[in-house]
């Protein structure tokens, strides 16, 4: 190694738990880990090289890329694909890639010095093997030599597995998870955490099914089946494979949203109350981990941001966390977990008598209209459009119009230029489940 | 067109000559974006609601509309969007001063930004990149009318596209031998390359319908009197055809001369070389013309280049933006100071110039009564064009009536002469600028086709 070796001022060992003077490190359902920061199993996790350049990098866990039986699955040229925002940003991302296509021993051998030469490192080896006990009776004591933490069970992957009557074709039947969940409980003595598919109805039902099983965990979400884009050109998606395509599996930020309310909906699930949750689903920042955290997950799980952007990015991560942290005085990341969720409800708890309305800063406003023809065209025709005596535009929020549905300051690009105001309405707090003009509502 | 410096050496004998150099000394001021740029600049419009910038356009042009074309890699429909408005949006793009226009209003400039969208290089990228099969313009169903249109610049090459579009039969007479005007003549070398003004006046040609005489003269070899008998209608667009005189002796002398003479010259020259240049010259004026010929004067070698303006900068009609690219070139700036004599060598040609000092006092430019003296092989007069009164001398041009030296119109364009309209730099009021110009021939097209139309209607 021609390392420096000294640690250079400013710069925190990267595997210490302590980030400016915050502690992060986790016990996530018995496994523990410096930090909450985990790479999801993908393409980033699929061999000792990558694993260790992460742990290098500072990220607190790792969960290997899906094992499975032999012989070891094949991938197609050609497997990713991009949904852009308007500056070729990576909103979303989608692939097309299966379970390792490397052999299980040399997988095991791995993961195994691995192990050993990272023991304050959380390392969970994912595995998807088919629908029967003796495959899982088969490989878990395999995985259990290996000295791994735990087990993440792959039963989620929606392209190319469930093809075999693995991955999706699992997880999205709840009697099969379960039935799964409990033959790994049975031949491995380690956490098993149930990785679940968001292809669903109703993600609860799949919670439910593995906490059935003995769960000790769940993971979520998988990804989502998705066709980026299309080559209008040759009339295919994207990723092309010759001269065809397929659906792949969609992350990256734009999933971000379906995952918290999924993530959410297990945690205030009184089936569920204190399963513990890893989320996963577009997680970029310390303020993407720092939500899912707060909506119920004990840790979080990442891939897209470090596959676009290398596993640096895990600095920034731990550095912003610890300091929001800290500035908050939460001493630790069980300090603020679901923090949120009971303030996370159904719509007919929601006080029908709460009003709020916009207010436009006239010092800060550019006049650029936006406001006024989102407004006017699309809402409540709340915004006025006034022209003062030098011709400088001037909008104005119609008060008794406005019915504080925040587009406006959605639409307006000045940061806290419009800002929504709570109303002194002199109403008492009032759900809909209580609201005369409810006709199903519950006597009170 | 240089003669008065034929005594002086070309480039080619001044300085160390090098011709690539020189060449690029007169390529694009302001490079084009590139395809990624453009992507970039077109993501910072906010896509404002009736937008500010669309406001400050002297043409119209729906500034916000276009750019999200860009942005979504629309460029033909950008193009489009452009032209409707302004069918000589490519030259525009290159000479509007749009710090004092469009990016100026930008919302963009605001306090937390202070950096507005690039509207003119991504009008630029449109109706640079833009591919139609045809033109994209078609004509109505032809009236049998036939209007005169007088002057192929700015403001006749666009009232005469719209007229053609609008059905109309269009005869342009242009005293010169090539279209284009200013565009074609008067614009700095680097302002517009290789050869933009002639290849956009051939794309707004493909409409049809047009046809262009050249080496017809108004007051010279044409007479008002014979369009307005000929033609259903006569729109004029005659721009500003002289240059003012300094009014002191000596005015003839050789190494006196109009900017726009040389900048003439100096656009339609194939050899840059060849161009008479004065190691040491003087330009007096402070608009945009004086900006552009001190500025090519420096770029074709003089060592020393005088800019001389009898009030201060802020008076100056040249924008800031313009003053910098002086300066950047190494003009030197001298305000506060007019002509007070020319000086002559013993051949009797120019040496230099003797300023007198001014000041304002009471609202009025007075001379100090100090006088100073700069040496000079030429002198560069850039202090405005006239109105060439002469192309309006025949019995029917004169009766029209003058505001000022220039032709009084209403605001539909309408002369004190039936069915004669006019636009452009020759009628007051204006900017003279060539937005302006564009948007006054295409008001006018619309008068006169309402005009037409009402006629046809009550026949």
């Amino acid at each position: 190694m021609n390392t420096l070796n000294f640690t250079p001022p400013g710069k925190h060992d990267s595997g210490d738990s302590v980030v400016n003077g915050v502690d992060l490190s986790v016990n996530f359902a018995g496994i523990k880990a410096p930090n909450p920061f985990w790479l999801a199993s993908a393409p980033p996790t699929d061999k000792a090289y990558n694993v260790v350049r992460a742990y290098e990098a500072g990220w607190g866990g790792v969960v290997w890329k899906t094992l499975g039986e032999e012989p070891p699955a094949v991938n197609v040229s050609s497997r990713y694909s991009a949904h852009y925002g308007k500056n070729r940003e990576v909103i979303g991302f989608n692939n097309i890639e299966l379970i390792t296509d490397r052999s299980l021993e040399i997988n095991l051998k791995e993961i195994t010095q691995v192990k050993k030469d990272w023991p304050d490192r959380a390392l969970i080896v994912s595995i998807m093997v088919p629908c029967k006990e003796e495959a899982w009776a088969y490989i878990l004591p395999l995985v259990e030599a290996t000295g791994a933490d735990g087990i993440e069970l792959n039963l989620g992957c929606p392209h190319g597995m469930p093809e075999r009557g693995m991955g999706a074709a699992v997880g999205q039947n709840p009697d099969l998870i379960e039935k799964v969940t409990y033959w790994c409980k049975k031949h491995y003595s380690k956490p098993v955490i149930v990785k679940l598919t968001p292809n669903i109805t109703d993600i609860r039902v799949g919670a439910q099914a593995a906490l059935r099983g003995g769960a000790d965990a769940v993971s979520l979400i998988n990804t989502i089946n998705s066709i980026t884009s299309i080559d209008l050109d040759n009339m295919v998606a994207k990723p092309t494979v010759g001269h065809q395509s397929t659906h792949g599996g969609y992350c990256g930020s734009a999933v971000k949203p379906i995952a918290m309310n999924m993530v959410a909906e297990i945690a205030r699930d009184p089936a569920t109350p204190t399963l513990p949750i890893s989320g996963i689903g577009g997680i970029s920042t310390w303020r993407d981990a720092a939500e899912f955290i707060a909506l119920g997950s004990g840790s979080v799980q990442v891939c897209t941001a470090a596959m676009l952007n290398g596993f640096r990015i895990v600095e920034e991560m731990k550095d912003g966390l610890s300091r929001w942290m800290a500035e908050k005085g939460y001493d630790s990341i069980e300090a603020f977990s679901r923090k949120a969720i009971p303030q996370t409800t159904d719509w007919k708890h929601l006080d029908i008598n709460f009003k709020t309305i916009a207010k436009i800063d006239q010092d800060l406003c550019i006049e650029c209209g936006r406001c006024y023809i989102a407004c006017e065209d699309t809402s409540h025709q709340s915004i006025a459009k006034l022209t003062e005596q030098d011709g400088s535009r001037r909008y104005e929020v119609i008060e008794e119009e406005c019915v504080g549905c925040n587009l406006c300051q959605i639409t307006c690009p000045v940061e806290n230029c419009i800002t929504m105001v709570p109303q002194e309405t002199g109403k008492p707090f009032l759900a809909w489940d209580n609201d005369p003009r409810n006709p199903f509502r519950v006597a009170s | 067109m240089t003669s008065p410096l034929n005594h002086l050496p070309s480039a080619k004998e001044v300085g160390t000559y090098d011709p690539d150099t020189l060449a690029s000394n007169f390529s694009d001021l302001h490079p084009p974006l590139t395809h990624r740029q453009a992507m970039i600049e077109s993501q910072r419009c906010l896509y404002c609601f009736d937008a500010p910038c669309v406001e400050a356009c002297p043409s119209e042009i729906d500034i916000p509309s276009f750019i999200r074309q860009i942005s979504e890699n629309n460029i033909n429909g950008a193009a489009e969007t452009i032209l409707e408005a302004n069918i000589l949006g490519g030259s525009c793009a290159r000479v509007c001063p749009t710090e004092i226009l469009c990016e100026r209003s930008c919302v963009r400039n605001h306090d937390a930004e202070c950096q507005p969208v690039l509207i003119g290089l991504l009008q630029r990228h449109a109706t640079d990149h833009m591919q139609f099969d045809g033109h994209p313009f078609k004509r109505a169903a032809s009236t049998g009318r036939h209007v005169a249109v007088v002057g192929a610049g700015p403001a006749g090459l666009s009232c005469a596209h719209r007229l053609a579009m609008l059905g109309h039969q269009v005869t342009v007479f242009e005293a010169e031998q090539k279209p284009g005007g200013l565009n074609e003549y008067g614009i700095a070398r680097y302002k517009m390359t290789d050869d933009f003004a002639r290849k956009e006046v051939e794309f707004l040609l493909e409409i049809g319908g047009i046809d262009i005489q050249y080496g017809q003269r108004l007051g010279d070899n044409l007479e008002l009197a014979a369009l307005h008998q000929q033609y259903d209608s006569v729109f004029l667009g005659l721009g500003l055809g002289t240059s003012r005189a300094l009014g002191l002796t000596g005015d003839e002398a050789p190494g006196l001369m109009p900017a726009v003479d040389y900048i003439k010259t100096l656009r339609q020259t194939d050899d840059l070389g060849s161009l008479a240049v004065a190691k040491r010259c003087i330009v007096i004026g402070a608009g945009n013309t004086a900006i552009d010929m001190a500025t090519q004067m420096a770029r074709l070698g003089a060592s020393e280049v005088t800019l001389v303006y009898r009030r201060g900068v802020e008076a100056m009609s040249a924008t800031d933006h313009e003053q910098e690219i002086a300066k950047a070139n190494g003009v030197r700036m001298i305000t506060w100071a007019q002509p007070d004599d020319i000086l002559l060598d013993s051949q009797g040609r120019v040496a230099g110039m003797r300023f007198a000092k001014t000041r304002e006092q009471a609202g009025q430019l007075t001379a100090t009564g100090e006088t100073f003296e700069i040496a000079a092989d030429a002198i560069f007069k850039a202090i405005g064009q006239g109105f060439d009164s002469s192309s309006l001398k025949d019995p029917t041009a004169s009766e029209l009536a003058r505001e000022g030296e220039r032709i009084h119109v209403d605001d539909m364009f309408r002369t004190s002469l039936p069915n004669v309209y006019a636009g452009g730099d020759c009628v007051k009021p204006g900017q003279d600028l060539t937005v302006q110009a564009v948007q006054h021939g295409k008001l006018a097209a619309h008068a006169i086709h309402q005009a037409l139309v009402a006629k046809q209607e009550a026949a």
